[in-house]
């Protein structure tokens, strides 16, 4: 994939959280372009979430830094924001691998809920909110119309957004919580293996779905994922991960390639497995 | 019969007011997993402003009725608000992502401080209003009985079903009650997704104590007197209440506050006034014992 060269959206310096005695990051540097899919792999308790936990604010990493360009609003340092504000403000959002969506609430309101930064600002106040001012009730109907439904049909979830969320399938809730984070309207998207449980078909609009996202809407997305159908195929660059440490980062080619990750990944002599496994 | 139905309505209204109060056990325990202990002194205090504010009515020469009780509504809502704020901010909040139990003895401390506070600046003795609602309705004069709704009861009731109904839709339907919801369930995801859960547990607190300020003002109106102990007691009904419908639950809660009056009137017409409280409280040992998840409540399900 030969794509023009961007500027860097989101630059990760000498990253290193430890908790304890156990260094689960450890001198991590890596750079996300914006507007692309940075993949990032490595076996099991690479740390790879633990790297998600410290760009959403919900660690405060040991040492390093990390810095994000944002297109509009300057540049802003993610370890020193509180995590609603990394996606109130600074507008990073990111998703779990095991789905966290608010099981009690309809469809269309856990959409609602990424998107309440929109609607309070309409509301310029939460009292304005909360009395459901006229001007409030126009910007939710607005927000609800141009965002919500747009997401809906794109993620093919309209016939769905008044039934409990909890009570869905299993590739539906992944797709739900998708439609949630882009709500709040990012200009990072994390994925945290949002292809684990997908059959087949699902993966591949999966796929689908991201190359939309990163092509058509200008979104940079952070992708942790062990499918290699998935990385392999939608990445335009690839990080890999072992005990904390960087230890190749390229094109999917040349990673696929890499013996430092055939050795970390598989251990000495599967080689086989790195290649043909993007069908397995 | 006659004497029954006086019953009903004196439970509904000592029910009416478990409500109010059980309602801010219940959501502070939905969205942070936590009894506030100090739920109950924050009524007691609510009903001595109540008290403060009435006295300076009467200073003021103020007769007109309903002008002083939406002044005094006003006061206290304020007030007890401020309160609720307070006691979250300094005693809750550096203690959350703490273990569990560290919150909860420091809300049995803010109780004992609360309740030691008023007792220091107001005296130890019951202090007394004069009566502001006297007087109301015969509804059936029966021979040997009359039964009779007070002026008082029919407010507080009215006031319970206007407040109920307009905190449901508050929930259901408006951005705040969406983000309240949002915590309850995930507050991880919800800060993640920007809402700002310290903001959202400081409201919950403050609409808490605002309706334990409500229970507050209808009670010294009601009974006319107040003192520093009365919070223990209102608390731990409340708290029952809010169990027996099952906590975390807001229709439980206002359920539960009904049951529990109602059987406490019942019980103490027709069985032995002494052991009412032994009553509400055997309620309450047998609701943990056979059905810890209370009549609406939801069975814990593990998360995975």
């Amino acid at each position: 994939m030969s794509k023009t060269p961007t500027s860097t959206l989101l630059s990760v310096r000498n990253l290193t959280m430890r908790f304890g005695g156990l260094t689960a990051i450890d001198d991590l540097s890596l750079e996300v372009p914006a507007g692309r899919i940075t993949g990032i792999i490595g076996p099991n308790g690479a740390g790879k979430t633990t790297l998600f936990n410290c760009l959403t604010g919900f660690y405060k990493p040991t040492t390093g830094t990390l810095r994000l360009a944002h297109p509009t609003r300057g540049e802003m340092r993610l370890e020193a924001l509180p995590s609603h504000r990394v996606a109130r403000d600074a507008q990073v959002v990111r998703t779990f691998q095991n789905i966290r969506l608010f099981p009690k609430m309809t469809v269309l309101e856990n959409l609602i809920v990424a998107q309440h930064n929109v609607l309070q600002r309409a509301s310029k106040f939460s009292i304005a909110g909360l009395f459901k001012l006229p001007g409030y009730r126009q910007a939710e109907r607005e927000a609800i119309e141009r965002d919500d439904a747009m997401w809906l049909q794109r993620l093919k979830l309209e016939h769905l957004a008044d039934d409990a969320a909890g009570d869905l399938p299993y590739g539906i809730q992944r797709r739900i919580e998708i439609g949630r984070a882009l709500c709040v309207d990012p200009v990072l998207l994390c994925l945290d293996e949002p292809a684990a449980g997908l059959n087949p078909r699902e993966s591949a609009e999966l796929n689908e779905l991201l190359l939309y996202l990163c092509g058509e809407m200008g979104i940079a997305i952070l992708l942790i994922e062990h499918d290699m159908s998935v990385v392999m195929n939608v990445s335009d660059h690839i990080g890999v991960i072992s005990y904390g440490r960087k230890i190749a980062e390229g094109t999917p080619e040349h990673v696929k390639h890499d013996p430092q990750v055939i050795k970390a990944y598989l251990g000495e002599d599967e080689e086989e497995e790195v290649t043909g496994g993007a069908t397995a | 019969m006659a004497y029954a139905l006086q019953q009903l309505i004196n439970g509904l209204t000592l029910g009416a007011m478990y409500g109010l109060i059980a309602i801010g056990y219940t959501m502070v325990y939905g969205i942070i997993g936590m009894i506030n202990f100090a739920h109950g002194d924050i009524f007691m205090v609510s009903a001595f402003i109540a008290v403060t504010a009435f006295t300076i009515l009467a200073a003021a020469d103020v007769t007109s009725i309903p002008l002083a009780l939406t002044f005094v509504l006003i006061v206290s809502i304020f007030f007890t608000s401020a309160y609720g704020w307070a006691v979250e901010r300094t005693a809750y909040r550096p203690l959350r992502g703490s273990t569990r139990l560290a919150p909860l003895i420091s809300a049995i401390g803010v109780s004992i401080f609360l309740q030691n506070s008023v007792q220091l600046t107001q005296g130890a003795r019951v202090k007394p209003i004069p009566p502001v609602l006297e007087g109301g309705i015969v509804l059936w004069d029966a021979p040997g009985f009359t039964v009779q709704i007070g002026w008082s009861q029919m407010l507080i009731i009215v006031t319970t079903v206007i407040l109920m109904s307009a905190f449901t839709w508050m929930i259901t339907q408006t951005p705040f009650g969406r983000q309240q919801r949002a915590c309850e369930q995930d507050r991880t995801m919800a800060s993640l997704l920007g809402v700002n859960v310290d903001r959202t547990i400081s409201y919950t607190f403050m609409l808490g104590a605002a309706l334990a300020a409500v229970a507050g003002v209808m009670v010294t109106v009601y009974y006319g007197v107040v003192d520093f102990f009365i919070g223990f007691l209102a608390g731990i009904k409340a708290f029952t209440a809010a169990v027996l419908g099952g906590i975390g639950s807001l229709p439980g809660a206002m359920l539960g506050g009904l049951l529990i009056g109602l059987i406490e009137s019942f019980w103490a017409a027709y069985l032995w006034a002494e052991y009412k409280d032994v009553a509400t409280f055997g309620i309450l040992c047998l609701v943990l014992m056979l059905r810890p998840s209370g009549l609406l409540g939801r069975p814990e399900v593990e998360k995975v």
